[in-house]
């Protein structure tokens, strides 16, 4: 039994060493991230089709949104993007602690972010049922914020995962991974902020 | 120099762990070894192909007679939706899965596949679909009853007030089929792109290969409509939101768009890597090189292309404006070209060879014929006259059942019966492939065809009665199903027979070319010893050209 499990693991190990093992995970990454892009422009295709199609597009009371406050968390959103390419820069540099420090910068960014979302949605006239604008309001930037909070927390485990010895002796290509996400989750909202605030 | 070996050279004949005896527990393990994932897919889908039979049986046992006699009409419901779901999500897609994941690593001489973990959850995700599926049937109101589309308003519909109703479920496990597809469509072009041997370009893959990728790619592109339709269903029917529901200001059309973004390029999914086994089988039965290798292989990227935008030919009866209406007209039958291309070059691979009729190529033979037949009426269905004649008629049944019974199923029998002692280093019994093939073949005629005329003569779909006057064609329909049916005991025999006490395979009983023709049977875990060095087209037959740089050697060496 031993004798058979040590030669299978002898040969996964094999296996693994035969094939570049960390340029197939990015490469496999971007493919879920072209994938995944395409749930967001079905939801963005179909606000665009309700916006212009629907004859009582805001529900009665509802005059439009406010647009100051989202446009400050927009730019602490699209300025974390650079916040953690100066983390990913320290850490090709091999200097730990200032990725460390970086990579918290963005991670309270991003949390502010979803502190200012959450303050805006409690002070709403309207909720998820009122009506499409209601339903896609909420759709989209709920789901939009679902991907902001998995962003933080795939940093916060790159950040404990830091404090492993020897964690980058196999390359940095989670750490990559999470910024392409983190960038990916910023253009989202770029163009829904387009949508959503910027034409209304 | 006169004959190239086409037998496996210098591979130690081994069980999958060396030295131990072939372990039957590992197919009920979170096994990572692709071959291991591809037979539990194929074995799972193939049990739930029966589940959806024996609704299939249901459904042509009340069809028999004009009267709903059988079955109750809500029952009759619950019986065509969960047939067209069970047969869709848990045997079309999980077997094309699992041969694509058996076939793919040894195809492009690849030791695995690139996440083999995230291979095991996507597997082991359908038995979850399968669960919540079948036990739709013990939740209060029963399972859905708004057939495989789940259209609103339909769909939303919930008389028992449950918050977890058959639809409910039903959406969860559409959802969780599509995050396994997701993970196996990341996984196999990750594969493809990232994983061939030395020497195997884009243009040395094979053809299933290229279909293969193919498909997966449109699976990226397409899944995610579906989910982001179903997820917004979901809120309508929990939540009470009012994305497709009219009194709300929804758009139930909308959710239709949705629908077939995905599902009619799925068909695509479907098909493809069957014109990819197609395109595997006729050159090894008939001896030749596969005719115009290249325009094949980049015409299943074609299809990809085109597949996206021909959705709307599913909507021409709901309001669509008449530019749409021509517009998909024209993409419809665009993807007439490269699937035209492709019967044309297995024609002429066929044509003046040396045929072997054994039980692959008869199913080969017979899933072209039978993908002819569905194409044609399927340019019928696209020309917008005809399909607003023909709109959810008997006419409709009869193609796709064309399609996914005459073309699919038989592509997927051809290819187990082929790669069937590759996978268990036995043989099957080649009377028994014969006998399954001429049941399946008249079946599918007899059950299938029948549906052409009642559908012309306008008899609707999903109606559990029906006028007297199409009784004729009903019967004869009815009588091939339970054929079919029947089809599938000397198919069930043949397998599990040959595979505990079927004669020895040999590494490569069909003299083909290929990669996986050079390893034993099974192969072993690790599929190759040594890479192998790709150094020609794939269908070399009749050329006398090595295919690796080890079989080169070993000829001059000769």
């Amino acid at each position: 039994m031993t004798t058979e499990s040590s030669i299978a693991r002898g040969i996964q190990a094999e296996i693994v060493e035969a094939h570049d093992d960390a340029g197939n995970r990015m490469f496999g990454f971007i493919v879920f991230l072209l994938s995944e892009s395409v749930i967001f422009l079905s939801f963005f295709a179909g606000y665009i089709i309700y916006k212009t199609t629907t004859p009582d597009w805001l529900p009665p009371g509802v005059t439009g949104l406010e647009t100051h406050d989202p446009a400050i968390n927009t730019v602490v959103l699209v300025s974390s993007s650079f916040v953690i390419y100066v983390a990913e820069r320290y850490l090709h540099d091999r200097k730990l602690w200032g990725f460390r420090l970086f990579l918290l910068a963005t991670m309270a960014m991003g949390s502010y972010f979803l502190y200012g979302q959450a303050i805006e949605w409690l002070g709403l006239p309207f909720g998820f049922t009122s009506g499409v604008f209601g339903g896609t309001f909420y759709l989209l930037t709920g789901f939009h914020g679902l991907h902001v909070l998995s962003g933080i927390v795939l940093q916060l485990i790159m950040l404990l995962r830091s404090f492993l010895p020897g964690n980058y002796d196999k390359g940095t290509v989670g750490v990559e991974a999470t910024s392409l996400f983190w960038h990916f989750v910023d253009v989202i909202w770029i163009v829904l902020y387009i949508l959503i605030y910027v034409w209304q | 120099m006169t004959n190239i070996p086409v037998e496996a050279i210098g591979v130690a004949r081994e069980q999958p762990y060396p030295g131990a005896p072939d372990n039957w527990k590992r197919f009920f393990s979170f096994s990572t070894d692709h071959k291991v994932i591809g037979i539990q897919y194929l074995v799972t889908s193939f049990f739930f192909f029966l589940v959806g039979g024996i609704f299939a049986m249901i459904l042509r046992g009340e069809l028999i007679t004009p009267e709903a006699d059988l079955v109750d009409r809500t029952v009759y419901n619950v019986m065509f939706t969960m047939h067209g779901s069970v047969m869709l999500f848990l045997w079309t897609f999980p077997s094309l899965l699992g041969l694509a994941n058996y076939l793919v690593p040894l195809m492009i001489g690849a030791r695995d596949m690139a996440f083999p973990r995230l291979n095991a959850v996507a597997f082991w995700m359908v038995p979850v679909v399968g669960i919540l599926m079948i036990g739709s049937f013990l939740v209060p109101g029963g399972p859905s009853q708004s057939g495989w589309w789940a259209y609103p308003p339909m769909s939303m519909q919930n008389p028992t007030g449950n918050l977890i109703t058959g639809q409910v479920l039903w959406i969860l496990a559409v959802a969780i089929s599509g995050v396994s597809s997701i993970m196996g469509g990341v996984n196999f072009v990750t594969t493809i792109v990232k994983m061939r041997a030395p020497g195997m370009t884009f243009f040395k893959m094979p053809v299933f290969v290229w279909t293969v990728l193919a498909a997966q790619l449109i699976q990226l592109y397409g899944l995610p409509a579906l989910t982001a339709g179903a997820v917004m269903l979901l809120f309508d029917i929990v939540f009470g939101t009012g994305f497709f529901d009219p009194t709300k200001g929804g758009n139930p059309v909308l959710f239709q768009h949705f629908f077939w973004f995905y599902s009619h390029p799925a068909v695509y999914v479907i098909i493809l890597p069957i014109f990819g086994v197609f395109s595997e089988i006729f050159p090894v039965y008939a001896r030749k090189p596969l005719f115009g290798y290249k325009i094949v292989a980049v015409s299943a990227l074609i299809i990809t292309v085109v597949s996206g935008i021909v959705w709307v030919h599913h909507l021409y009866v709901s309001g669509t404006p008449g530019w749409m209406r021509m517009f998909f007209m024209v993409t419809t039958m665009c993807v007439a070209v490269p699937t035209g291309i492709k019967v044309f070059a297995w024609t002429a691979t066929i044509w003046g060879g040396k045929l072997r009729l054994d039980t692959p190529m008869l199913f080969a033979l017979g899933g072209l014929i039978n993908f002819v037949f569905a194409g044609i009426t399927g340019i019928m269905l696209a020309s917008t006259p005809i399909d607003l004649h023909v709109n959810n008629t008997y006419f409709v049944v009869g193609h796709f059942h064309y399609v996914l019974y005459g073309a699919m199923v038989f592509g997927l029998f051809a290819a187990i019966y082929h790669w069937f002692p590759k996978m268990t280093g036995r043989m099957y019994y080649e009377g028994l492939g014969k006998l399954h093939f001429w049941l399946a073949f008249i079946g599918n005629a007899l059950n299938f065809i029948p549906m052409h005329p009642a559908g012309l003569m306008g008899m609707p779909r999903r109606v559990a009665s029906y006028d007297p006057e199409f009784a004729f064609w009903n019967v004869l329909a009815s009588l091939g199903a339970f054929l079919l049916g029947m089809s599938t005991l000397p198919f069930i025999l043949n397998m599990v027979s040959s595979w505990v006490q079927g004669k020895k395979a040999p590494d490569n009983p069909w003299r083909a070319i290929g990669l996986e023709w050079l390893v034993s049977s099974p192969p072993p875990v690790e599929n190759f010893e040594e890479l192998p060095v790709v150094i020609a087209e794939p269908y070399g037959y009749g050329k006398n050209e090595p295919l690796t740089e080890a079989q080169r050697k070993e000829l001059a060496e000769a």
